[in-house]
């Protein structure tokens, strides 16, 4: 899809002032099921380890899986089609699709058939995408991206979704506005069932790629990807290569973990291995099994300070507990992945000049890290991209001289204690009457939004030293 | 595509390649695959098997399914048309063409209407053999193969599965142990592991059951352990 992560600014200021995406934020609720899920398992913590050791191996091996992987699902029937980048994908999808003569697609939830924007370049040539996962087959309606890797239209409330149906379905026969989710769900089902029945080929994406036995992964509550996969004459399956574990003891490992840290579930309720296409015995099943690879730009971050990135398995807790993603959404963002990931993906995906405002929009608080599955350092890889940014000149120069002069002072410290004194005791006199600052030069951004106490006695630096008896 | 191809897995030995030789890289790759190891298993999925059993069922009722125990495998035709009636579903049932569901005294149900083979569209009710189950979360491991339509375990909105109790495991990983047993160098297409009825919370985080799957999964417990009778 086209990033726009550059109007991050003035779309945090919409987000923040849209009252429907406010009220519908405040039913996110995975926080406390996730709580709740780990505190159940005591060996939690450590499968979190094994998760991250398991991923650790496969990247620093990744070439040599992939091989052994793609040997495996040859010798099973399926075919693999290996893409550089979204473009290469989209046509590798289509050819199939043209050979087949696809009318309809059906898909199961792909954050890769975001990244490629599979649906609007199907539609450009004539065939039907259809999202089947509820919350997709919603945003699909009203033509808008996803704002959540695992709920994609937590943004929006009954109301806005009985509208998009009430809209929508009136084609169908179906003239009433429904006022509850039960009957919402119902109606979506039944027009979705219509649609599974007459696909034509089916899209899913991966959660894991197994490199045993040459399988695909997928991990629903609905059990739209396997009606998805099951009632086409084709299953392309969407993946990038990172996705890859060694064993079904590995992808075990990780399965644990996965449904935990994102709804809080034990389990999800379909787990489903796929391998190749139906046997010649087998009395259903698609024909065709595909695996459509992209890298788009994974590779690159390989041996790099992101590597750690690439452990990910979009389970979405890190941006469930970030404030800063609880307070705007996930369309702010302005591309496929938002929350705390996406302000680390995104700029090493679309470039950092098209998403440098994502890797400063956190207080850096660490919830994300705390809350990771595979113990991604999230916060430590916004600051590379931090730095990153100010090696190319990218913050505007007054940020950069500032940001300069700080650490000159910083790394002479007598200087730093006397200027701080100085500026804290003038702050603190100045400020003495009202207790506070509604307004400061050069600091507009902070006071803008609220106001800046005056500071009170000495510097923290100061009763530091006084507490531990006059020693700096 | 090809030209992707090299260029993904050239791109990936030169970031990767300089930490240690090929030879070591290839062994370490090679040895994990064909060892494939066990990492951590949960203490609760190491029961023994009367526990494991009680632990099964309480998981799977936490996830919405509903048990049924029966003392023997010619007790679920009657389970199953109770299971319909109960429901006021029309007496009608879906079965896999496997003789573990098929081979069942049906005829001693007359008013129930049995089918074989893959799923419908109007079908209302499946009954399938469970391959597997595992005590852990509650999990139903379902596979594929020529008698075991996948179609069944997601089509009709009433699941209902015929679960030995000999079959229930630990934890996945027994389960895969006991696939790689018995499909030796062949493979299923499908492995299936249900945990409960299809549901989505969609909607402003409110759950709601049967989104495409089906509504009610239903378990038909066959005592067959020796010690499984309640």
């Amino acid at each position: 899809m086209e990033a726009t992560s550059h109007a991050f600014k003035s779309n945090a200021r919409h987000a923040l002032e849209d009252a429907q995406l406010q009220r519908a934020m405040t039913k996110l609720g995975f926080r406390e099921a996730r709580a709740a899920a780990a505190a159940r398992l005591p060996e939690f913590e450590e499968l979190r380890d094994q998760g991250r050791d398991i991923k650790n191996h496969v990247l620093a091996h990744l070439d040599l899986y992939l091989e052994r992987y793609e040997a495996e699902l040859v010798k099973r029937g399926g075919q693999i089609h290996w893409c550089a980048d979204a473009e290469e994908a989209r046509r590798a999808v289509l050819a199939i699709c043209r050979r087949l003569k696809a009318k309809t697609v059906t898909k199961g939830k792909s954050m890769v058939g975001e990244e490629i924007a599979i649906n609007e370049f199907l539609e450009a040539n004539g065939i039907a995408p259809v999202e089947t996962d509820l919350g997709e087959y919603i945003i699909q309606l009203r033509h808008e991206p996803p704002s959540h890797i695992i709920a994609p239209a937590i943004h929006l409330t009954k109301d806005q979704i009985s509208d998009s149906f009430f809209e929508n379905h009136q084609r169908y026969g179906k003239s009433r506005r429904l006022e509850e989710a039960s009957e919402l769900m119902a109606e979506a089902r039944e027009v979705l069932r219509a649609k599974f029945i007459a696909a034509d080929v089916g899209i899913t994406g991966a959660n894991f790629l197994i490199a045993e036995t040459g399988s695909s992964v997928i991990v629903t509550n609905e059990g739209n990807g396997d009606l998805t996969q099951n009632l086409t004459r084709a299953h392309i399956v969407l993946a990038t290569p990172e996705k890859l574990v060694p064993t079904l003891e590995d992808a075990t490992t990780l399965l644990r973990i996965l449904a935990r840290s994102a709804t809080g579930q034990e389990f999800s309720v379909y787990t489903t291995f796929s391998t190749g296409p139906r046997r010649a015995d087998d009395l259903d099943g698609p024909e065709e099994y595909h695996v459509v690879l992209v890298d788009n730009g994974r590779t690159r971050l390989l041996g790099t300070e992101f590597q750690e990135v690439l452990r990910c398995i979009r389970c979405g807790a890190c941006m469930n507990h970030c404030p800063v993603y609880n307070a705007i959404g996930g369309h702010a963002y302005g591309w496929v992945y938002p929350g705390p990931i996406g302000a680390v993906l995104t700029p090493a995906l679309v470039g950092v000049a098209e998403a440098h405002d994502l890797p400063n929009a956190s207080t850096l608080c660490g919830r994300c890290e705390s809350v990771c599955p595979v113990r991604i350092p999230l916060p430590k890889l916004l600051r590379h991209w931090r730095e990153r940014e100010f090696e190319a000149k990218i913050p505007p120069a007054r940020a950069r001289w500032a940001l300069k002069l700080w650490a000159w002072l910083a790394r002479r410290p007598a200087l730093y204690r006397l200027a701080t004194r100085v500026a804290m005791a003038f702050l603190g006199a100045l400020g003495r009457r009202n207790g506070r600052f509604r307004s400061l030069p050069l600091a507009h951004g902070w006071t803008d939004g609220r106001d800046m106490p005056a500071p009170e006695g000495p510097t923290f630096q100061a009763l530091w030293a006084a507490r531990r008896g006059g020693k700096p | 595509m090809s030209g992707a191809r090299s260029a993904i897995l050239e791109r990936m030995r030169a970031s990767l390649g300089g930490v240690a030789s090929g030879d070591a890289r290839r062994a370490a790759v090679e040895t994990r695959i064909a060892r494939h190891a066990r990492n951590l298993v949960p203490k609760r999925g190491q029961l023994e098997p009367r526990a494991r059993q009680a632990l099964f069922v309480e998981m799977a009722e936490k996830a919405a399914a509903s048990v049924e125990r029966v003392a023997s495998a010619s007790d679920v035709p009657a389970a199953a048309a109770a299971f319909l009636a109960r429901h006021n579903l029309p007496p009608k049932l879906k079965l896999a063409p496997d003789a573990a569901v098929a081979g069942l005294p049906w005829e001693r149900h007359p008013l129930v209407k049995i089918e074989t083979g893959i799923a419908a569209p109007d079908d209302r009710a499946s009954l399938t053999p469970a391959f597997a189950a595992i005590a852990e979360t509650g999990t139903l491991m379902l596979v594929s193969g020529p008698t075991r339509p996948t179609t069944l375990n997601f089509l009709p909105e009433n699941h209902i599965v015929l679960l030995r109790a000999s079959q229930i495991v630990g934890a996945y990983e027994d389960g895969w142990d006991r696939l790689r047993a018995e499909a030796g160098s062949g493979w299923p297409r499908t492995v299936n592991f249900i945990t409960g009825p299809s549901r989505s919370a969609d909607i402003e985080q409110q759950l709601q059951m049967g989104a495409h799957g089906p509504k009610r999964l239903h378990i038909i417990l066959v005592a067959d352990d020796g010690d499984g009778k309640t």
